[in-house]
């Protein structure tokens, strides 16, 4: 794990991407703290973590678009598969790597509510717990990048995957206002979604029988809900998109409250993530 | 003790079998040729045997170790290059060696010395700090093998190490392989005959993922002397030539040519009988006749005929088979 560690690093610093990332972060939150901070005056640094936080949505596809899918591309997996190395040394290695390209520009940031409190009154709590969930919530945002990444070879595939999806969660409690919120609208999505699930199953796995009974067991299971109680799928869609938002948990930093509910979301999103990018890995070991 | 054991080996890509119930066993210290045409399941298989692929079926043992169960200890007795050397382009030979070499749990001294070892070995002294996108193909393989090489694993398994490289440098990595073969078991795999002739102790060709031949590479040849053949080229007239092989009852068959300067050509297939013992006979009885024999060779049979004998007497079953259904 060290050995990929180092080794991805390493790689990261000897091309531009490190680079790229670190210099677009600070130039936001400079861009922030010029807006917030210094123009209007406002003692809240944690408005400009939320303001820098849509950037996200572009930088870290950026950063986690070549992780896996160059291996593919140069065919360097295999070399991976044959050293004594299992793949879940290989994925986490390669994230903690990616954690570190992460933690430099926000060791920097960390300095500026210090810089800030020598002129006026700021609230340090409230701004280093924010740096903290805005650091545990790009963890969590690298993790699904690194993941859309182990899904194909073609890194531009990867990172334009991986803004569509953020943007998609990004936008997705605005979104969610939207959204048929009655019981048979919901129900209906659902059944869509099982069959968008049992389409990615078959594509990871490439087992027919494990994909058809996913999707069919998934909407069998909704259909006999909604017959039995139809209350239930009431708004519930418009729920689900409010609770899978990633960004809109941080949300509740910027106000001030330091939501451990939040962190272990986030926790689970980047452990979740890591097990798919490791099966994904695994799963070209079978065909 | 065997130092590879494969039993029963299978894979299936959905309805298609690349490797059919293969069994071998590989012993220390030899240098072992893997023969097939392409797509004959060659590649699949030293994939599996490195733990890059899985199987359907089947087992193979790494000096004990089973590579599925004991993936880790397994791995560390081998070293594998991929048909496409596995290197990251823009680092050089130096740093890429360091992460392998760590990978396969090298630290520090031990690191250092070893990879100076196989740069040595390899002979990338000069090229050990440029970086890999500007090698040669020639020093790309070398580096590739260099990788393998790290570790001092036991086996050391090459998939088509030679192919796209021009002459000189398939010479020189044939030598170092021939030197790899004293001291560790090389397994390599290709589907140029001559090489697998020249450079390996035995020889397994695979043919739609199945084993049709094991041995060395004499016997394989000696294999195909029983139907054997003779040839010549003589001074005489067509009927000269079919009163003489007429006569003989050890011929079965044969064909004549005629060359541009006059003789002829022939080829005889023996059915019963020595090969000398024919040729003397056809050599005293063109002298009674007076007339020259320019050429007489007896048809030794090379790889390649094995290789297309065993490998087509497949495809010609499998003609049968699809006929009977």
């Amino acid at each position: 794990m060290t050995a990929v560690f180092k080794h991805e690093l390493s790689n990261y610093f000897h091309s531009m991407t490190a680079y790229i990332f670190g210099a677009f972060l600070l130039a936001f939150v400079g861009i922030g703290a010029m807006i917030y901070n210094i123009q209007q005056a406002v003692a809240n640094f944690e408005y400009v973590l939320s303001f820098v936080s849509l950037v996200f949505v572009v930088i870290i596809p950026v950063l986690t678009m070549r992780v896996i899918a160059e291996e593919r591309k140069q065919k360097t997996d295999q070399l991976l598969y044959s050293l004594p190395i299992t793949t879940t040394h290989v994925v986490v290695g390669k994230y903690l790597a990616l954690l570190v390209i992460y933690l430099i520009p926000l060791c920097i940031i960390a300095v500026y509510p210090l810089i800030f409190a020598q002129y006026g009154d700021v609230y340090l709590m409230t701004s280093y717990g924010s740096i903290g969930a805005f650091f545990v919530m790009g963890a969590a945002l690298i993790a699904v990048g690194m993941f859309l990444s182990s899904l194909t070879e073609n890194q531009g595939f990867a990172a334009g995957i991986a803004i569509a999806v953020l943007i998609l969660n990004y936008y997705s409690v605005s979104l969610s206002e939207h959204i048929s919120s009655t019981a048979f609208g919901s129900a209906v999505t659902l059944c869509v979604l099982s069959c968008l699930l049992g389409v990615l199953v078959r594509y990871l796995t490439k087992n027919e029988h494990l994909a058809y009974g996913t999707a069919v067991v998934l909407i069998a299971a909704t259909v006999i809900t909604y017959f039995a109680d139809s209350t239930l799928f009431e708004g519930l869609l418009p729920d689900i998109m409010k609770k899978l938002s990633l960004f809109e948990r941080f949300d509740t930093f910027v106000s001030g409250v330091f939501d451990l509910t939040a962190i272990i979301y986030y926790l689970s999103v980047i452990i979740f993530f890591l097990f798919l990018s490791v099966q994904s890995l695994e799963k070209r070991r079978y065909n | 003790m065997n130092m590879i054991t494969v039993e029963h080996l299978t894979k299936r890509y959905g309805d298609f079998t690349a490797v059919d119930d293969l069994s071998f066993e590989i012993e220390e210290g030899h240098v072992y040729g893997f023969l097939g045409p392409n797509g004959a399941g060659k590649s699949t298989t030293m994939n599996i045997m490195t733990g890059c692929l899985s199987a359907t079926e089947g087992h193979v043992t790494i000096d004990g170790y089973d590579i599925f169960d004991e993936p880790d200890k397994a791995k560390r007795l081998m070293g594998y290059l991929p048909e496409q050397p596995p290197l990251y382009l823009n680092e050089t030979p130096m740093e890429y060696l360091k992460f392998v070499g760590e990978a396969k749990g090298l630290r520090g001294r031990e690191l250092a010395d070893q990879i100076e070892a196989v740069i040595s070995q390899t002979r990338l002294e000069t090229v050990k700090n440029r970086l890999i996108s500007k090698l040669s193909k020639g020093y790309k393989q070398r580096v590739g093998i260099a990788q393998a090489l790290l570790g001092n694993p036991k086996v050391i398994i090459l998939d088509e190490p030679t192919v796209g490289l021009d002459p000189i440098q398939i010479i020189e990595i044939r030598d170092l392989i021939r030197q790899l073969g004293k001291e560790h078991t090389v397994i390599l795999s290709s589907h140029i005959l001559s090489e697998v002739q020249t450079i390996c102790e035995k020889v397994l060709i695979i043919a739609k993922g199945k084993l049709v031949a094991f041995d060395e590479p004499e016997k394989l040849e000696r294999l195909l002397m029983a139907s054997d053949a003779v040839s010549f080229i003589a001074e005489a007239e067509d009927e000269e030539i079919d009163e003489i092989l007429e006569g003989m009852d050890a011929v079965s068959d044969w064909r004549m040519k005629k060359l541009e300067d006059g003789s002829i050509y022939t080829d005889v297939q023996i059915e019963f009988g020595e090969v000398s013992d024919i040729c003397r006979h056809l050599f005293f009885a063109f002298a009674r006749k007076g007339k020259a024999l320019l050429q007489l060779t007896s048809k030794k049979a090379n790889l390649e005929d094995v290789f297309i004998e065993l490998t087509e007497g497949d495809k010609k079953e499998d003609e049968t088979e699809v006929a009977d259904q």
